[in-house]
């Protein structure tokens, strides 16, 4: 076959330096792969969202609230059932349940009855167990639940102050996605017996969902059409399975574009392994560029030669790279668990694949490009003399290497943008990268500069020699610093951040914070719940009032005129038909600072007076002195705001959003919250049987499984980032050895010639493992230092919350990055090491 | 018509932010099928004539035509394709392609110019030629000296070329083997009828070509007159 010089050359160049250019691949490879597997897992995955979208709600429509759906809503419902739409409904609540060997577990309980779910795939062990529900005291749970408790099919399970008979287990009902949703699993009763729990009483987290099967969509949009106005102004929340569906779409969205960033970081990783590849790679070349522009090949011959072999190898590491793609995309869903409400099957996403390809065969050229533009600069003269100078003229100006950068700018701003969640952030993720690539190849510069300003002359042989390794021709500085650097870059930065988000969910001193909250305790049950913490050895706990109230007008105008008069842009309709739980103190709290006004003094006021929390203020369009009028089960209580708050919501606690001064809401329903610090595990799971058995309206949360069930997801979301970090890490270490092994040819020819000197093999060693022991201490230090200003920034303005630096850990993190570096220094000596002298230069 | 003319080259290099004259005026023709050798001592700018002469560098001043075609108007792509239709070359390092094999390497100027039926036929002719029928598929640093200087010579020649420059082609062989090398090279060059230009700091080596240029400092100081 006929094939032009260039593709042939490039060929050849291919076969005989393919497999030492494969390391930099693997690179790109790794990239690739974490590319394809996470959007080819994001295609299915939408894609099941899609199919399932029903399945999702159970429904056609939700209506849900906080507290019972009014009898006007429930007749609208049911006047529809005449068209034959089916209704159903579920009333759910955290709780605990005591198991048959009284183990106490948090759990979401359900309360179903009608057809809820109309669509989906449930399935129960024993079938037909979920047609009982509403005739019989039978419990369907989750498998998980049987396993928590050392239950079986047949035990009783206690729900507050109700028995249930476990009667089975259920299989893919909608999945639940309210806050409560990662507590526990849950446990469906009929709803018709949780009167007997005693678990609706006033104030407690239950809400109430109703739910619609329209024989005929048709009919739906009407309906909501006639009825929307009125379900907001009794603050009931409603949506549509297409809704659902969109919000799940846009939360996998979401999840799986930012893996994908987590991948493109490995994918430029790669590049910039590929840059410094080729960069060594043509410097070595350059005798054969040289003969071949003596013997006649063009400039253009010779340049295209080597852009097809950067095109060819990147076309080979980015297909490697598919491959491992659709392998990786397999061990997806179980990396990311419960976090994809849906069962995604498993199909080769084409597009997903093509995607990959180019992207991977893009960014190896790209990279590839501005070191293989120094061919071009290649003089075919030297060919005969081989210390012939370049003649680089006006470098800078190249119009190429300009185009080059441009390119360069483009290509990642165009996967950056293509990648994450939003254009601004794709900006910002190819701007912060390109940040710390320059940051990192500053810091090699900078070190080689003071190598040379401050030399140790004074230090022995070995140390010098080492030294100055970092700054001599051919010294891989720059190489060994972006890659390794990178790495600990990204992989401390997500570290940190975790441990940022764990320090707040699991605080050090959580010991000694409440672990145990009681709410709904009413008056006349506080003597009764201090006995059982008395009984079982503990103080009793202090308790904070909570009045349940809504707002009923502001400034002396209703909330209904509010919201159809001119004010309804200034105000947040959440914010005026919330519930708000309210309390009184005579102090701040710890996690509260007065940020205007003055706090309630002995003075008399017109009105009783209030604290709010600033941002509520601000969401209400109210400030000082403005009136607040409440609704308080009925009766309306006017009060004025003389201070505003700032509240640090991210502490473990109770916080409000309204404080009245003492004895303001003196007569008012008023119920009780307790948190006690309850350190032993197993005197909370007794208390929460105790407080449950004897007082079922009461809510007993064990904070420390809530805490832990935050972990649980917390940790399923990092270690999917984690995971997807590990290509970047592999990634960087392929880089590492790569460069490494790149100046193996160079630094082998030095230590044959020092052995020969007379140097032994342990003084040789030493200096290859000074060498990339300094280099890798110091791109370790500069990842670290990086990672930690990422995390700051990462926690502190995009978590609002306060910054651990965590210097254990990102120590070792640098510490690790050194030895290892020095590791693969000590490699790259070994074998001129291993032969006599006199062999070794007969290679030379 | 001559093989090679150059007129007034000098080439003036920046060493330490200082102009360094390395050839001054020189003026020499070189006729069809002469066999030219160049010496002189380390130094002298011996090379530096010959990658001028070559089109492997531009003169700071002068010029030079080859089989008539002045150098000076082609750009470096133009005097590339003018090398590969028209000029071989022996390097005293051999210069051979390490990751291609011999025949591959012999092969290269033909694929340059598009002649890749002829190729494989042509190169493996001239291997032959050279005595190494039997070592195609070997690589460079599977053959002796010697043998890779054949395979260069092998190359130089694979395109006919009208003119040969070789660079110390016997410096880094023993004296037998560069004596064998020598003779092939003659051979080819009878064989070829091509005008050979050589530089050799080796007295026996000048010693059998048609005409020895001496050069020192930069200048000719023998074998043809300074102004023509």
């Amino acid at each position: 076959m006929r094939l032009p010089f260039a593709l042939r050359h490039a060929l050849r160049e291919a076969r005989a330096n393919g497999r030492r250019l494969g390391v930099y691949l693997l690179a790109i490879s790794l990239g690739v792969g974490a590319l394809v597997a996470i959007r080819s897992f994001r295609t299915d995955a939408l894609e099941a969202v899609r199919q399932e979208a029903r399945g999702l709600l159970g429904a056609d429509l939700e209506l849900h609230a906080g507290a019972p759906l009014p009898d006007s809503v429930l007749a609208a419902a049911d006047s529809l059932a005449a068209e034959g739409v089916e209704l159903g409904r579920v009333v759910r609540l955290p709780t605990v349940v005591i198991g048959p060997h009284d183990d106490v577990r948090l759990v979401q309980l359900h309360g179903v009855s009608g057809g809820w779910p109309f669509y989906g795939e449930l399935r129960t062990d024993p079938p037909g167990v979920w047609e009982r529900l509403e005739d019989a005291r039978v419990a369907v749970v989750d498998p998980a639940l049987l396993i928590h408790l050392g239950a079986e099919l047949g035990d009783s399970l206690e729900v507050g102050g109700g028995r249930f008979v476990i009667g089975g287990t259920f299989e893919g009902l909608p999945p639940d996605f309210g806050p409560g949703a990662a507590l526990g699993p849950r446990v469906v009763v009929g709803e018709r017996w949780l009167a007997e729990t005693g678990l609706l009483a006033f104030g407690t987290l239950a809400r109430h969902h109703l739910y619609f099967r329209f024989p005929n969509l048709e009919g739906r949009q009407p309906f909501i059409d006639r009825y929307h106005d009125s379900w907001r102004r009794a603050n009931i929340s409603f949506g549509t399975a297409e809704e659902r569906a969109e919000n799940v779409t846009e939360f996998l969205d979401a999840l799986t574009r930012f893996l994908g960033l987590v991948g493109l970081a490995a994918l430029l990783l790669g590049g910039v392994g590929v840059a410094v590849a080729v960069h060594v790679f043509v410097r070595e070349r350059r005798p054969v560029i040289a003969v071949l522009r003596c013997i006649g090949a063009t400039q253009r011959t010779a340049f295209s030669a080597y852009l097809l072999l950067a095109v060819l190898l990147g076309a080979a590491g980015a297909a490697a790279g598919v491959l491992l793609g659709l392998a990786v995309r397999v061990l997806l869903p179980g990396v990311l668990g419960e976090l994809v409400p849906v069962r995604v099957g498993f199909s080769v996403d084409m597009a997903a694949a093509a995607a990959g390809l180019a992207a991977g065969m893009g960014v190896a050229v790209i990279f590839a490009l501005l070191p293989l533009l120094e061919v071009r600069g290649i003089a075919p003269l030297r060919a005969l003399r081989e210390d012939d100078s370049e003649r680089p003229a006006g470098r800078r100006l190249d119009p190429a290497r300009l185009g080059v950068y441009a390119c360069l700018a483009a290509v990642l701003v165009a996967l950056g943008v293509w990648t994450a969640p939003t254009p601004l952030m794709g900006w910002a993720f190819a701007g912060a990268l390109v940040a710390v690539l320059a940051l990192l190849r500053a810091v090699a510069w900078l070190l080689a500069r003071a190598l040379r300003r401050w030399f140790p002359h004074g230090a022995s042989f070995v140390v010098r020699q080492g030294m100055a390794g970092l700054f001599r021709p051919h010294n891989q500085t720059a190489a060994v610093t972006v890659a390794l650097g990178f790495g600990v870059f990204a992989v401390g930065g997500l570290w940190l951040v975790q441990q940022n988000l764990l320090d707040w969910i699991l605080p050090e001193d959580r010991a000694a914070r409440p672990t145990l909250a009681v709410i709904d305790v009413q008056a006349d049950q506080r003597a009764a719940v201090d006995a059982i913490f008395t009984a079982a050895g503990l103080a009793a706990p202090s308790y904070e009032p909570i009045v349940v109230a809504r707002i009923a007008a502001l400034d002396g105008v209703p909330v209904d005129s509010i919201l159809d008069g001119p004010r309804a842009r200034e105000v947040e309709p959440w914010a005026l038909r919330r519930e708000y739980r309210n309390t009184w103190r005579a102090r701040l709290s710890d996690a509260e600072e007065l940020v205007a006004g003055t706090w309630f003094d002995a003075e008399e006021a017109d009105l009783p007076r209030i604290s709010m929390e600033e941002d509520l203020a601000a969401s209400l369009g109210v400030g000082l002195g403005s009136t607040v009028t409440w609704d308080v089960q009925g009766r309306n209580v006017a009060t004025r705001i003389t201070s505003l708050r700032a509240v640090d919501w991210s502490r473990f606690g109770t916080n409000y959003f309204v404080v009245f001064e003492p004895g303001a809401l003196a007569g008012a329903p008023t119920t009780y919250v307790s948190l006690a610090e309850v350190p032993d595990a197993n005197t909370r799971a007794r208390l929460q049987r105790d407080l449950t058995r004897r007082h079922a309206n009461l809510g007993v949360l064990d904070v420390a499984v809530v805490q832990e069930a935050l972990a649980r997801v917390l940790d399923r979301v990092t270690g999917a980032i984690r995971f997807m970090a590990l290509f970047t890490l592999a990634g960087g270490a392929a880089v590492l050895f790569g460069a490494v092994a790149a100046a193996r040819h160079q630094r082998s020819r030095e230590a044959v010639l020092l052995r020969t000197l007379g140097a032994t093999r342990a003084q040789v060693t030493r200096i290859l493992l000074t060498e990339y022991a300094v280099l890798g201490a110091m791109a370790g230090s500069a990842g670290v230092l990086l990672a930690s200003v990422a995390g700051w920034a990462l926690v502190h303005w995009v978590f609002r919350l306060d910054f651990h630096p965590h210097p254990v850990g990102m120590l070792g993190l640098g510490l690790a990055a050194a030895l290892l570096a020095a590791a693969a220094g000590a490699l790259t000596g070994r074998a001129p090491l291993r032969r006599p002298p006199l062999a070794a230069l007969r290679d030379l | 018509m001559n093989a090679i003319e150059a007129r007034g080259l000098t080439q003036t290099y920046r060493s330490g932010g200082r102009p360094l004259t390395v050839l001054e005026d020189i003026h020499l023709t070189i006729r069809a099928e002469e066999f030219v050798a160049i010496t002189g001592p380390s130094g002298s700018g011996k090379t530096t004539l010959l990658g001028l002469l070559a089109g492997l560098d531009r003169p700071s001043q002068g010029t030079v035509s080859l089989t008539g075609t002045p150098l000076e108007p082609l750009d470096e792509d133009a005097r590339a394709r003018f090398r590969a239709r028209h000029v071989g070359f022996v390097f005293q390092t051999f210069q051979l392609i390490p990751s291609l094999t011999a025949l591959e390497n012999v092969r290269v100027p033909l694929e340059l110019v598009g002649r890749d039926r002829e190729a494989e036929a042509r190169a493996g002719e001239l291997l032959a030629r050279v005595g190494l029928g039997d070592r195609l598929h070997h690589y460079p640093q599977q053959l002796s000296g010697g043998e890779q200087q054949r395979v260069a010579l092998a190359r130089a020649f694979v395109n006919r070329p009208a003119l040969l420059f070789a660079d110390e082609p016997t410096g880094s062989l023993d004296t037998a083997t560069g004596a064998g090398v020598i003779e092939l090279m003659e051979a080819l060059n009878t064989e070829a009828r091509t005008t050979m230009v050589l530089v050799t700091h080796d007295p026996a080596l000048a010693a059998r070509a048609g005409r020895v240029i001496r050069l020192a400092a930069g200048r000719l100081v023998d074998g043809e007159p300074q102004r023509a």
